[in-house]
């Protein structure tokens, strides 16, 4: 199972379910005060009753102690999310209006299309070419914008095998909602496969036979969809392929 | 004085003075008519608004396109979120209620300085047409969202100038109305009203005054930066001169965020008003309620960074921001906890208002408790920028504030209008009104959840059942606010006479005529008591013609009020 989505479901888990008895119980206390102290039902109002530091004290440390096991539920996911492990491997991130560019350690690149190794731990350097973006893959629980001029962070590790949603969560102009992407994780070989591909394949080709790969589904997405579906632009010649010693190889823009 | 009794035969909205008609309005600087006008442009804003709104769920009804582009839906929203946030949430309960009933709870004929405050209408006026106008010029409508995040505020729209000096004397008016207000405070309290027996209206107002004066020229500040670089070239915000887009994300939140507690302390202060008036009896602990808003000003004033969890801020940072957001809590839980105990042992008249600020009470619980999801690291990183987001913030702020200010009306309309309005209706209308938020809103927490993202034009189709359910509890929630707006017009035209006092409410508000006359009272009265004293009065009204019985009185209550 995934570390990270394991902490923050487990924080998300318990905050709900101390959220939700502070909510039944305030609205249930509600509730039957008004039943059972209205004008019918009790015709004379109590006016001793205007307050009680044992109850102030108690309904301000009690909730105190909760929210600080809050913080530090909080607080231990994001370590996790913080702490890349020094085995992961390195994408660079590229958030352009409006597509995502992946750049790998041997200069091979894709764009929308994210391809990583089945099991891997992978770490995320975010870029930005043009205006805030930020690379979100909700079935990993992890986000992190992406900000010109500056380089950010993000890892996570490639649990199983699947396609799950990029989607850009910064909002960045007219197509912010078509700034979509897959994260497509293939048993090793493949990857190893696919990621030294280069000059003498047909680009097209490429993404043909990727294509074909049958992809698993798993429990983890909490949002799968079929790759098919996506109405990110994504193009004919989306895995670009570029040749990994070439020595004419146009340099990124900054 | 022959003068101030001669106005106060006839009430405010009768009275004429030195100009009459339309100019009696403009020219005013009676608070309680400043307070009216305030009203009717706020009204406006928020119709004008919440179309907006209604058309976005519209467009979310199906993915791809339902009725309108791409280009449009971002207009949309963020005009949507620029006139809610900027021209109805922000000044509305200070400006029309603060306004109105300020100085009549607390014993005074008028504010402190009845001349600027007709100017901060003004003021207000102005920023929000230039607002509007900015929306509109520079090459259409303006598309940033309201939080006009750099570098695309700078990229997109040509009038970021424009916007940000609209919201420049948007922030003057609230600014100089809340010095007004703490003036007020601090030097208008009638005889005998000690700062602890000040009514929690006036302790919340006195708390969000001092956000609006301290807060709001971070916002002015950014204005000259912008300007230095937009002029000058003086790399600030922009990456490509060298500056920090970050930056502007810290700058903006400094200011935006205390304006959120701006938002609710107004509403929560209305909240400890209704809740002893309807259950007959004193609030339960007063001190409490009144030192835990000002409790909220301060710590409201060190989370700004929790907006900012995924911006590639130190994380260092993100760990203090974090802790700090969940001690603001603290103070959140013990006004609740206070407010449901008031309830306790009281004879509990269920009236419209009550009716409201229960709903009220539910709905903002529930948008508090899922602020604790965003203030823990781990989980506001995965739902931070989602509809997790939109669904929190429109629980705290319209179901809090919005739904705060729709009992605010009901409360005090019969004394700022001397009619009443048919009960029945504004119960049935609540009822409709929460039946659709709800709909409308909670299914966002799941979507968000899901990891569908925040202002998006098109989505995913797994997310559609959620949407389509939230589209339709965006009918019924319009329908019961048209429904309820209608009830208070109708009691407007043709509503009977409403009494003095029609709820059995203990502050000063109640103690005279509805509607108030001109200078609220003939005397100005001496306090002997806590607001929500019920089996007793604690105002003496006439302290002249009851010399004998209030000479000492009078003496040991100015004594005790100057300490």
């Amino acid at each position: 199972m995934n570390p990270i989505v394991e902490l923050v479901d487990d924080s998300f888990i318990f905050i709900m379910a101390i959220s939700a008895v502070l909510l039944i119980g305030v609205t249930a206390a509600m509730i039957y005060f008004v039943f059972r102290y209205s004008e019918k039902n009790n015709p004379k109002p109590d006016q001793s009753i205007t307050g009680s530091t044992t109850l102030e004290i108690l309904w301000t440390v009690i909730p105190l102690i909760l929210v600080l096991a809050m913080f530090f539920y909080g607080y231990a996911g994001f370590k996790e999310m913080r702490n890349v492990p020094p085995d992961a491997m390195v994408v660079k991130v590229t958030g352009k209006m409006w597509f995502w560019h992946f750049e790998y350690d041997n200069k091979r690149t894709s764009d929308t299309l994210l391809y990583l190794p089945e099991g891997k731990n992978v770490k995320f350097l975010l870029e930005s070419a043009d205006v805030n973006h930020s690379f979100y893959v909700p079935a990993f629980r992890v986000k992190e914008d992406c900000v010109p001029g500056r380089t950010n962070y993000m890892w996570f590790n490639a649990t199983k095998a699947g396609t799950y949603d990029i989607e850009c969560a910064e909002y960045c102009g007219m197509n912010h909602s078509y700034m979509l992407g897959k994260v497509i994780i293939v048993p090793e070989k493949e990857f190893l496969e696919w990621v030294s591909k280069v000059e003498k394949t047909d680009t097209v080709k490429t993404a043909d036979s990727l294509k074909s790969i049958n992809i698993k589904t798993d429990s983890l997405k909490t949002t799968q969809v079929k790759t098919d579906t996506t109405k990110a632009p994504v193009k004919k010649d989306s895995v670009k392929t570029t040749p990994k010693d070439s020595l004419d190889r146009v340099k990124k823009p900054k | 004085m022959a003068n101030g009794s001669l106005a106060n035969e006839v009430s405010y909205l009768e009275y004429q003075g030195k100009h009459k008609g339309i100019a009696g309005w403009l020219l005013t600087v009676d608070h309680k008519r400043i307070g009216l006008m305030y009203l009717m442009a706020i009204m406006v804003f928020f119709f004008v608004a919440m179309t907006l709104g209604v058309l976005m769920r519209l467009e979310m009804l199906s993915p791809g396109q339902t009725i309108m582009k791409p280009q449009t839906y971002n207009s949309v929203f963020t005009l949507h979120g620029v006139i809610m946030v900027f021209l109805f949430i922000i000044p509305a309960i200070p400006a029309v209620f603060g306004n109105f009933i300020l100085p009549i709870q607390l014993g005074a004929k008028d504010v402190a300085f009845p001349r600027l405050n007709l100017f901060t209408w003004y003021l207000y006026m102005t920023g929000a047409t230039l607002a509007i106008v900015s929306l509109f010029t520079g090459g259409g409508a303006a598309d940033t969202g309201w939080t006009f995040y750099v570098p695309y505020s700078i990229r997109s729209a040509q009038n970021v100038t424009m916007t940000t000096l609209a919201a420049f004397i948007l922030g003057f008016s609230t600014i100089v109305t809340g010095l007004n207000f703490i003036v007020t405070i601090h030097r208008l309290r009638a005889p005998g009203m000690t700062w602890f027996r000040m009514p929690l209206f006036a302790w919340g107002l006195y708390a969000t005054s001092w956000i609006q004066v301290l807060a709001t020229p971070v916002i002015g500040i950014t204005l000259v930066l912008i300007m230095l670089e937009r002029f000058l070239g003086i790399g600030v915000f922009d990456p490509a001169l060298g500056g920090d887009p970050i930056l502007y994300q810290h700058l903006f939140w400094i200011y935006s965020h205390p304006a959120v507690y701006i938002m609710i302390l107004p509403a929560m202060g209305i909240v400890s008003e209704i809740l002893p008036t309807f259950a007959r009896k004193d609030i339960f602990g007063y001190k409490q309620i009144a030192i835990s808003s000002l409790g909220i000003a301060l710590i409201g004033y060190l989370v700004w960074g929790h907006h900012m969890f995924v911006s590639g801020m130190s994380d260092t940072s993100r760990i203090i921001f974090s802790l700090l957001t969940f001690l603001v809590a603290i103070p959140t839980g013990v006004k609740i906890f206070n407010w449901v105990a008031t309830l306790y042992k009281g004879s509990i008249k269920f009236s419209a208002p009550l009716y409201y600020v229960l709903a009220f009470i539910f709905i903002f619980s529930i948008g508090g408790l899922t602020g604790l999801v965003l203030g823990a690291l781990a989980t506001d990183i995965h739902v931070t920028d989602t509809y997790f987001v939109v669904a929190h913030f429109h629980y705290v702020m319209f179901g809090g504030m919005g739904l705060m200010f729709f009992a605010t009306m009901h409360y005090w309309f019969p004394k700022m209008f001397g009619k009443m309005y048919n009960e029945k209706v504004a119960v049935i209308a609540c009822t409709v009104i929460v039946i659709g938020f709800n709909m409308l809103y909670f299914p966002f927490f799941i979507l968000g959840y899901m990891g569908m993202p925040r202002r998006y034009y098109d989505y995913l189709p797994q997310f559609q059942g959620w949407h389509v359910l939230s589209t339709v509890g965006s009918w019924i929630l319009v329908g019961g606010i048209v429904f309820m707006f209608g009830n208070l017009l109708y009691a407007l035209l043709k509503g009977p006479k409403a009494s003095m006092n029609p709820w059995g409410g203990t502050t000063l508000e109640w103690k005279v005529p509805s509607p108030p006359p001109l200078e609220n009272f003939d005397e100005i009265p001496i306090v002997t008591g806590g607001p929500y004293v019920h089996d007793k009065s604690t105002y003496i009204m006439h302290p002249s013609r009851e010399k004998i019985h209030t000479n000492g009185g009078a003496k040991s209550a100015k004594e005790e009020a100057a300490l």
